[in-house]
């Protein structure tokens, strides 16, 4: 890199190491220890009692409370919170979730990025700031949007639904002679969309849809479409030209846009929360679950779920580095 | 052919799918996104405009925004000035553990709002490792001092800001450390050698050049934080009129059935993201043009 250069630094000495130490203090503060609380707190470590011993503090206990003792308790009743019935299904129903979006996002995602990289048209511009859509606004209203759409007092309970009989086109009208809306259709037929799993999928598609093609369209720019145009006089067909030539050049940054993906669709709260209508056992994600138990005072519990999301936080930003490494590597080898 | 011709003008490739992956991945963002968001503007028309006035000028609502604007403003221009600090550190130093910290700072993108939440209230609250010293703190101050200080920071208005410091951060340095990376060290090494100190340097030549990536961070990290939910409700005490943020207020709406009140505060909301999406595609349009220059 630029070491020769880092020799003759033109600042003062002693600006350094104070920049150093302010930069890690604030890491500390806001990344290392928010880490150690979820973790000491899924293993029911009491660390603030034992550092107020060490430190002396009035009111704490004398000597050192033992800290590792009850690890062997905490991994206990760790085991225990995820042993939990309403804690597995809402693993399974993030699982889910997840089993839902990605793949529908990721062949969007995909598409949009041939579209926009491989052609021109007009308006290209605006589809660009477009995508970003979901990311610009709050995740609150990407769950209002579908509430006002599907809720009981939303659009779909203004649609009067109509049916054809006699040769005539009349309104459709149930046992007491009232119109029927489609939301009421939808009920009457046990298709609940907000306040269910589907407003569930609906609003984690709306909020997740942007990562796929963020992270191709940059690649697949740069990548150009010699390749494909190449591959096209020789005769290659669509299919073969995508799966032959482009994918391999697009892999890594589509296995990060779907990691993404997979990560924000798994941990997304504030749009869910909003949609969800929190029935236990049913309706709650494993964010939404965590809500829940925190408002219980079941701290242990809850932060254990949340240690397995900040598991699969770290796992992101770890593909992320090596990701980032394999593409580095290939840009200049 | 004349219809051939046409089609290879217009798209300039000969590549196949156009209009089948256009039109595809078109559609589904209609359908997905805009048809739904259209909805909502159309949702708040509903009410007639007096009405709509009404509900976005209700005093709890303009406290709300008064909140919420003021401690994501607050907690931007903290997270500049530390975020400066940070993609600075990254850009310039070499020092052990530099890797993990340049990893690590994209957390708050990766890790759940939720999380979020609980992880910043705990280690704030008294009982936590951050909050139990400064509780500790503000009674030796009283004990020593007879001054009564409060350095209470979940549950509190101060909570807020805490959460959107942790959410804004990787914005910043994401969007500084690249500028600094590509600064050119002979401009300065030139300004140097014709004699300015370091001060000047820092001013004249280093800080003209990164304003605008930094000036783009503080938009990103402010539009994220104006929406923020998740992590903000965890550690506020949601106090009305205090501590109560926007999309709080709107949930809050949804769960008392009042539909058009949210509505209409989603569509300020909304109207809001899009007046700082336009401020941030223009600053980075002027950051564009200004390295290329």
């Amino acid at each position: 890199m630029n070491a020769p250069a880092l020799k003759n630094c033109l600042e003062p000495r002693w600006l350094r190491p104070l920049l150093i130490a302010v930069a890690l203090l604030f890491l500390v503060v806001f990344i290392l220890l928010p880490l150690v609380t979820i973790f000491s707190q899924a293993l029911d470590v009491n660390l603030q009692d034992y550092l107020a011993a060490a430190l002396g503090y009035e009111g704490a206990t004398p000597e050192l409370p033992p800290l590792f003792a009850s690890l062997g308790d905490g991994a206990s009743v760790y085991r225990a919170a995820l042993d939990d019935a309403e804690v597995r299904a809402a693993i399974r129903l993030s699982l889910f979730t997840v089993l839902f979006c990605v793949p529908l996002n990721t062949f969007f995602g995909v598409m949009l990025a041939w579209a926009i990289t491989k052609f021109d048209f007009r308006g290209k511009n605006l589809l660009i700031s477009l995508i970003e859509l979901p990311f610009a606004i709050s995740p609150v209203i990407a769950g209002l949007i579908f509430i006002l759409i599907f809720g009981a007092s939303g659009w779909l309970n203004m649609v009067d639904l109509y049916t054809f009989a006699d040769g005539r086109i009349t309104k459709l009208l149930d046992a007491d002679g009232n119109t029927v809306t489609l939301y009421k259709w939808l009920m009457a037929h046990d298709l609940k969309i907000v306040f269910a799993v589907p407003g569930i999928f609906l609003a984690t598609l709306f909020v997740t849809f942007p990562f796929v093609a963020r992270e191709l369209i940059p690649l697949m720019q740069e990548m150009g479409k010699d390749d494909e145009e190449a591959a096209l006089t020789l005769g290659a067909s669509g299919w073969q030209l995508f799966f032959k030539v482009t994918l391999p050049n697009i892999k890594w940054g589509l296995l990060y846009g779907v990691i993404l993906t997979s990560a924000r669709a798994i941990g997304e709260f504030g749009a869910v929360a909003v949609v969800s209508g929190n029935v236990r056992g049913e309706t709650t994600t494993m964010p939404l679950y965590i809500e829940i138990l925190y408002g219980e005072y079941q701290f242990a519990t809850a932060f254990a779920v949340a240690s397995l999301l900040t598991l699969i936080a770290l796992v992101t930003l770890v593909v992320k580095a090596a990701i980032e490494y394999v593409l580095k590597k290939q840009r200049t080898g | 052919m004349p219809n051939g011709t046409f089609r290879l003008r217009r798209n300039r490739s000969q590549l196949p799918g156009f209009g089948l992956t256009l039109g595809l991945s078109v559609a589904y963002m209609s359908l997905l996104i805009l048809v739904p968001l259209g909805a909502l503007v159309l949702f708040s028309m509903n009410l007639s405009p007096r009405e709509f006035w009404r509900v976005v000028s209700d005093s709890r609502v303009l406290a709300a925004f008064r909140v919420s604007f003021g401690s994501t403003f607050l907690a931007a221009t903290i997270d500049m000035f530390f975020g400066f600090v940070i993609a600075w550190v990254l850009a310039r130093y070499r020092f052990f553990g530099k890797r993990l910290v340049d990893a690590i700072i994209d957390l708050p993108f990766a890790i759940p709002t939720a999380v979020t939440g609980i992880a910043l209230a705990t280690l704030f609250s008294p009982k936590g490792l951050v909050g139990g010293q400064l509780a500790a703190l503000s009674a030796w101050i009283n004990a020593r001092f007879g001054v009564n200080v409060s350095l209470d920071i979940a549950f509190s208005g101060t909570g807020i800001v805490a959460a959107l410091m942790f959410i804004g951060i990787p914005f910043i340095v994401r969007t500084v450390q690249p500028v600094l990376e590509e600064l050119d060290k002979e401009v300065e090494e030139a300004a140097s050698s014709l004699g300015a100190n370091f001060h000047q340097i820092f001013l004249r030549v280093i800080f003209p050049s990164i304003l605008p990536a930094l000036l783009t961070g503080f938009a990103l990290a402010f539009a994220r934080g104006l929406g923020e939910y998740g992590s903000v409700i965890f550690i506020s005490s949601n106090a009305p009129y205090e501590s109560e943020i926007v999309p709080l207020l709107i949930v809050m709406k949804l769960g008392e059935f009042n539909y058009e009140g949210a509505s209409a505060i989603g569509v300020s909301m909304l109207a809001c993201s899009f007046l700082l999406l336009l401020a941030i595609n223009f600053l980075q349009a002027f950051a564009r043009n200004r390295r290329k220059a």
